[in-house]
């Protein structure tokens, strides 16, 4: 006694319909699931700016603060060191010295990467695979001769003081620079510049 | 007792399982000393889970600051460390333990490569060993996040930023992996969540495929032949083969006991094991604004890392070096193809397989030292060289495996009084 084929063709039917509509329903409910691991709203919210004085910070010398949990360097560069980021500019051994395929804000002057050129902020965080550079003077074997700047502990890459990437670093670009603005001489908002206020 | 027994079998199968997986399950007679390292990587597992549950009585996954200004994770292990009563112990048989799993587990694959495990009809098998494999790095990498130190910060700062090479979905993927812009709260309290719920129930579940799929096939031997082609007539069974118990779980319990002396020695005298086990940085709390001079995973990663490494940016791009060291963990599961030789041991292959084998094996060891050690020049061209080697080892192998001269395979198992 043969099956007649009109049953079976109505039983694939209804399973081939029953499994989409269940793998549709698991689908579903995995999207709440899946959500909940993205960043929370307070998450989210916790980009507030920081103010930072800097009338303390001599020349030379810099100093880190937090923002949005990562660290940010503010530099006092003296004008030695101004001097040494425009001759690396020049050279021809910076992957991106004109900071093209860099992060910036678009107000900087292209050539220290700064709003004033003695005072230099930088996101610490190497664009490699996110450790934070140490500052490193040029007698350092670790410059490799690229004179004084930033080297990154985890993968080699190397910073001139403008944090400009080196060619032959495993960083793909330079260092960010965040939006920022003075609110006065001597404090620095890191955070929001005249565009993103 | 008996009527017990008779009672459950009634309803359960327990002698039917018994009898399948231990009292008749028949395995060459000629294992040796390779083969101690599959059962204790059962042992290390069941450590592992052992000491886990009790530090989980008493660790904390809460990256906020305390009163004194430490994360309160970090405090919670120390305090695990010198204020739960033999809370120490407790923590170093679970750090000690993880590093022993992956000895374990190199010692057990490597002992795959010398006898053909992993060949026709054993792919699966090993398969399901590699996914175990995957498991285990995964398991270990999300531990290592939880003393919340400076290498578990930064360790997990790299490896999650490696996602962040990956074209069009990185950036996203990996915010959506650590639950937040920067390694935090939100990801510490998922990893912890993944290595005590997910990954060891995964594990557990893996394990126990791996081995319903090696009774069904049956265990391999040094000498790498089949002894189901050879079946005594009267008794059914392999005429190779003896039970698994008692012969082999009272081989077993010897190789336990040399196990757990090496372990309690770590465990007692040396818990760091030289910053090897235990990096001497991640005795600092997490700091965000800081990374240490010098950073590297725990060495069981060192290899992969040194691969990761060793390869420049293309077009201003890190994601060829993160591929290829993917590629390099993943493509152990093509062996079982990858190699065409006619036989399977190591015992009855030609002097290029050996070879191969053994610089690979040398190589491995190398690319994990440079793994710990940081860039130099001369450093990143051996890294160089050694993920040439390393990929060579594969590439090559339908080639030399196929040309090797083989000696004849015995019929029976050699096998000494």
């Amino acid at each position: 006694m043969a099956k007649p084929p009109v049953e079976d063709s109505t039983r694939r039917r209804l399973v081939i319909a029953t499994s989409a509509v269940g793998a549709v329903g698991a689908v579903a409910v995995a999207v709440p699931f899946v959500s909940s691991m993205s960043p929370s709203d307070r998450a989210k919210a916790a980009g507030a700016p920081v103010e930072v004085d800097i009338s303390k910070l001599t020349p030379g010398t810099m100093t880190t603060v937090e923002w949005r949990g990562k660290p940010v360097w503010i530099m006092h560069r003296t004008a030695q060191m101004i001097d040494e980021v425009k001759k690396s500019a020049q050279s021809d051994v910076l992957a991106d010295p004109e900071s093209k395929a860099s992060k910036q804000p678009a107000k900087l002057d292209a050539v220290t990467r700064s709003l004033k050129p003695e005072v230099f902020v930088a996101v610490g965080i190497c664009t490699h695979l996110g450790c934070s550079p140490v500052k490193r003077e040029a007698s350092d074997p670790e410059m490799r001769g690229g004179g004084e700047g930033f080297y990154c502990p985890c993968h080699g890459s190397r910073f001139d003081l403008a944090a400009r990437v080196f060619k032959g670093s495993p960083a793909p670009s330079n260092l960010e620079v965040p939006p920022h603005k003075y609110l006065s001489e001597t404090t620095i908002l890191i955070g929001e510049d005249e565009t993103t206020a | 007792m008996n009527k017990l027994l008779t009672w459950i079998d009634e309803r359960f199968p327990l002698i039917e399982t018994w009898k399948a997986h231990l009292a008749e399950y028949y395995a060459p007679k000629n294992f040796n000393f390779w083969y101690y390292f599959g059962s204790l990587a059962l042992l290390v597992l069941v450590i592992q889970i052992l000491s886990g549950i009790f530090l989980t009585m008493h660790y904390k996954p809460d990256a906020s600051l305390n009163d004194a200004g430490i994360p309160v994770a970090f405090a919670s292990v120390e305090y695990i460390m010198r204020e739960v009563p033999w809370g120490w112990l407790i923590r170093y048989i679970h750090s000690t333990g993880a590093s022993f799993f992956f000895i374990v587990v190199y010692l057990h694959m490597f002992r795959a490569l010398m006898y053909g495990s992993h060949r026709k009809p054993r792919e699966l098998l090993w398969i399901i060993g590699m996914v175990i494999y995957l498991a285990l790095m995964a398991e270990a990498f999300m531990g290592y996040l939880l003393p919340w130190g400076q290498m578990s910060f930064w360790g997990a700062q790299v490896i999650v930023n490696l996602f962040d090479a990956i074209p069009v979905i990185g950036p996203d993927l990996s915010v959506w992996i650590r639950g937040d812009y920067v390694i935090g709260d939100a990801t510490l309290n998922r990893f912890f969540s993944f290595h005590v719920i997910l990954l060891p129930l995964l594990l557990a579940g893996l394990v126990f495929v791996h081995i319903v799929a090696l009774h069904k096939v049956g265990s391999n031997n040094p000498d790498g032949i089949e002894i189901k082609k050879n079946i005594d007539p009267k008794t059914g069974h392999a005429v190779d083969g003896i039970p698994f118990h008692p012969y082999y779980t009272v081989k077993d319990i010897v190789g336990t006991v040399v196990f757990l002396a090496l372990f309690c020695a770590v465990i007692f005298f040396m818990p760091t094991l030289g910053g090897y086990f235990l990096e001497h940085n991640n005795f600092v709390p997490a700091d965000p604004l800081k990374t240490p001079d010098h950073i590297a995973p725990v060495w069981y990663f060192t290899p992969f890392y040194s691969i990761l490494r060793a390869v420049p940016p293309i077009l201003g791009s890190q994601f060829p070096g993160v591929l290829l060291m993917g590629v390099s963990v993943v493509i152990f599961v093509f062996l079982p193809w990858l190699d065409r030789s006619k036989v399977k041991s190591i015992r009855y292959r030609g002097s290029l397989y050996k070879w191969a084998l053994g610089i690979f094996a040398v190589n491995f060891i190398l690319l994990g030292y440079l793994g710990v050690k940081p860039v130099s020049d001369l450093y990143q061209l051996l890294a160089r060289i050694g993920t040439v080697i390393y990929f060579l080892f594969f590439i090559l192998m339908p080639w030399y495996t196929k040309i090797d001269k083989t000696k004849p395979e015995p019929g029976r198992v050699t096998w000494n009084h």
